[in-house]
């Protein structure tokens, strides 16, 4: 018990420096927790995505179209349980700065595919019978304070003019990873548009979502879509839901990278800051470690009261930015949530922010303990001399 | 001498140190015994060799050539890890500048020597009572080092190093940083130390008055002991 005692009042004998090197490492605890989380919202779409949808799209690229004909020939593909289509629409609500994702889609489908938006019956119900109407996420509705049966308005950037949607529904998330802040409204709507203003442009989706029976099939399923539309006009390029969402993820791989490797600088600055104030308190000490070992006290007594110094900094550090970290992620997730929709401290952020610490109070202990260890009885008593 | 045997045994012991390519001699062929029981003052003028032979005694440092053997046991041949165990269970330390911890308490500091045995909290709570008792400052076992006179700390020094029972204690200069008074007090401490409880006391010392405490004054001059100087008291 004296052990333990003695081990944490060294460890805040110089209190300003123990202190200072505590917050230099819930600083860095809640940094580290922060660029991991970045990268992990980056990734939300892809934990999002499921084993059983399957995305087809233009095998040329995303901005070429499909024919709604193949719809039914895709339904009749063996293992394919469910079928549906959009269009990504990409409006703006009053100005670019309001982004959000939106989508036309084929309404009963699409949900049908994406049981994780959770829609109330009555919302659903009234979602479907009106054309015009849109279903939004429960983010985007407390972003800019909707009410459902508020008329939204939406800039068209892909489809031009001002087109006019009726809130109908708000959906929730079933899970953490789910986003809800997207904006969906009915495909038919659009193309009925499309065919007065453009009609080269109806008749066309940009992606069909497709359910399969068993995920299992899901290969084999992709194969036999793309095959039957080989040699076509519109050639198809069919893969997983989370094969697409990482494509798009691929995109920007170059920022992740950099953010991870930010997030090791991070530790390895803090690291450095504590190895630095274990080795002075140490150095300031050498003197009492020729009296621990004159005494008795062996390099194993000496190396664990070190070790120990250097954990307890290290671990208030990471407790204190641990409990940091979950406010400071929610401000974040707040005023950037048009950015980062999912953006949530995950217990792998947290179990790895517990690895970071201890890994700086060991390493931060090493060449200190070595040092005490070695210390010549002798000649460091002669130094307080 | 028990059974005709010396209890410290010194034969022929040398050494040295280096500073780079500089070889210097510290002490030089030096011989002589001490009996169990004996409370003895190491003098001499500054570098003839006594802190150097009183570490060497100590087993914490160790000689270049020669044998020391203590109780029986050739404390030149022991590793660093034999070492330690022996001065924990032999010797007690008394520095000149106490070289007390002091982030511990009085109580504690004591008490941290006991660590190394398997004494319960109990019995090492009780150890650590007598010991501040017999010097006096049971009353200040919950003081800080920096709440305590240079006298009183030297006091909980002598404390730590005799509550583990060991046979010898080696004093480094003990008075040496200390008023006349204090002074007086911890040699009166040492002498009991030596007559009551019969440790061997093995002292370096400056200072004739503290000498003067002792049984047996040896002089050292140059590295080697002055016979001529030799008083038994």
């Amino acid at each position: 018990m004296l052990n333990v005692r003695l081990i944490f009042k060294n460890a805040f004998r110089s209190k300003l420096r123990s202190t200072l090197t505590v917050a230099g490492i819930a600083l860095a605890i809640i940094a580290f927790g922060f660029l991991r989380t970045v990268v992990d919202a980056w990734y939300a779409g892809v934990e999002a995505s499921s084993a059983s949808r399957l995305v087809t799209r233009n095998s040329i690229s995303l901005i070429f179209p499909l024919p709604i004909s193949y719809k039914e020939k895709i339904r009749q593909v063996e293992g394919v349980d469910k079928v549906s289509y959009g269009n990504w629409f990409g409006g703006i609500y009053i100005e670019e700065k309001n982004f959000f994702a939106n989508f036309a889609v084929e309404p009963k489908s699409y949900l049908e595919l994406y049981p994780e938006y959770i829609l109330s019956e009555e919302h659903k119900m009234a979602f479907l019978k009106d054309r015009k109407g849109a279903v939004a996420g429960q983010n985007l509705v407390e972003r800019f304070a909707w009410k459902v049966g508020d008329t939204i308005t939406l800039k068209g950037t892909i489809y031009p003019g001002n087109w006019e949607f009726v809130l109908r529904g708000v959906y929730k998330g079933r899970d953490k990873s789910t986003d809800e802040s997207q904006f969906f409204f009915h495909w038919d709507y659009l193309n009925e548009i499309m065919k007065k203003i453009a009609s080269v442009r109806a008749d066309q989706v940009g992606f069909y979502l497709i359910g399969v029976k068993d995920p299992t099939l899901a290969v084999s399923v992709s194969e036999k879509i793309d095959r039957m539309f080989k040699n076509s006009l519109a050639e198809t390029l069919t893969e997983t839901e989370r094969s697409f969402q990482l494509s798009f993820i691929h995109m920007t791989e170059a920022i992740l990278i950099v953010i991870q490797v930010v997030s090791l600088i991070v530790i390895i600055i803090i690291l450095a800051v504590t190895a630095n104030t274990m080795a002075m308190s140490v150095r300031e000490r050498l003197s009492e470690f020729a009296v621990l070992k004159t005494i008795g006290f062996g390099g194993g007594h000496i190396t664990m009261m070190i070790f120990g110094e250097s954990l307890i900094i290290a671990v208030i550090g990471c407790v204190i930015g641990i409990v940091c970290t979950f406010p400071a992620a929610d401000i974040f997730a707040s005023e950037m949530s048009n950015y980062f929709p999912v953006f949530v401290v995950t217990k792998e952020t947290i179990y790895l922010d517990i690895a970071a610490s201890l890994f700086i109070g060991v390493i931060s202990a090493v060449f200190p303990s070595l040092r005490a260890v070695r210390v010549q009885i002798a000649e460091n008593l002669m130094r307080v001399r | 001498m028990e059974n005709g045997k010396p209890f410290i045994d010194i034969k022929n012991v040398c050494k040295s140190y280096r500073r780079g390519s500089l070889v210097i001699p510290v002490l030089g062929n030096i011989s002589f015994d001490i009996r169990r029981g004996e409370f003895l003052a190491l003098m001499g003028p500054s570098g003839s060799g006594k802190s150097t032979l009183l570490n060497l005694i100590a087993g914490i440092d160790k000689p270049d050539r020669g044998t020391i053997t203590i109780d029986g046991i050739d404390i030149t041949k022991l590793s660093e890890t034999e070492l330690a165990h022996w001065r924990a269970a032999n010797v007690g330390f008394i520095f000149q500048f106490y070289n007390l911890i002091p982030v511990l308490t009085a109580f504690e500091n004591v008490e941290l020597p006991l660590l190394l045995t398997s004494l319960s909290k109990k019995q090492r709570q009780e150890h650590v009572a007598f010991a501040l008792k017999m010097v006096n400052l049971d009353d200040r076992m919950d003081h800080y080092p920096g709440q305590l006179s240079g006298g009183q700390q030297q006091l909980v020094a002598i404390a730590r190093a005799f509550v583990t029972d060991p046979a010898i204690l080696v004093a480094d200069e003990p008075t040496g940083d200390l008023d006349r008074v204090s002074a007086d007090e911890v040699l009166s401490l040492m002498g009991r130390l030596n007559s009551e409880l019969g440790k061997t006391i093995i002292m370096v010392t400056h200072d004739p008055r503290a000498a003067q405490k002792a049984r047996l004054i040896k002089q050292l001059e140059k590295g080697q002991m002055n016979a001529k100087c030799q008083v038994d008291i």
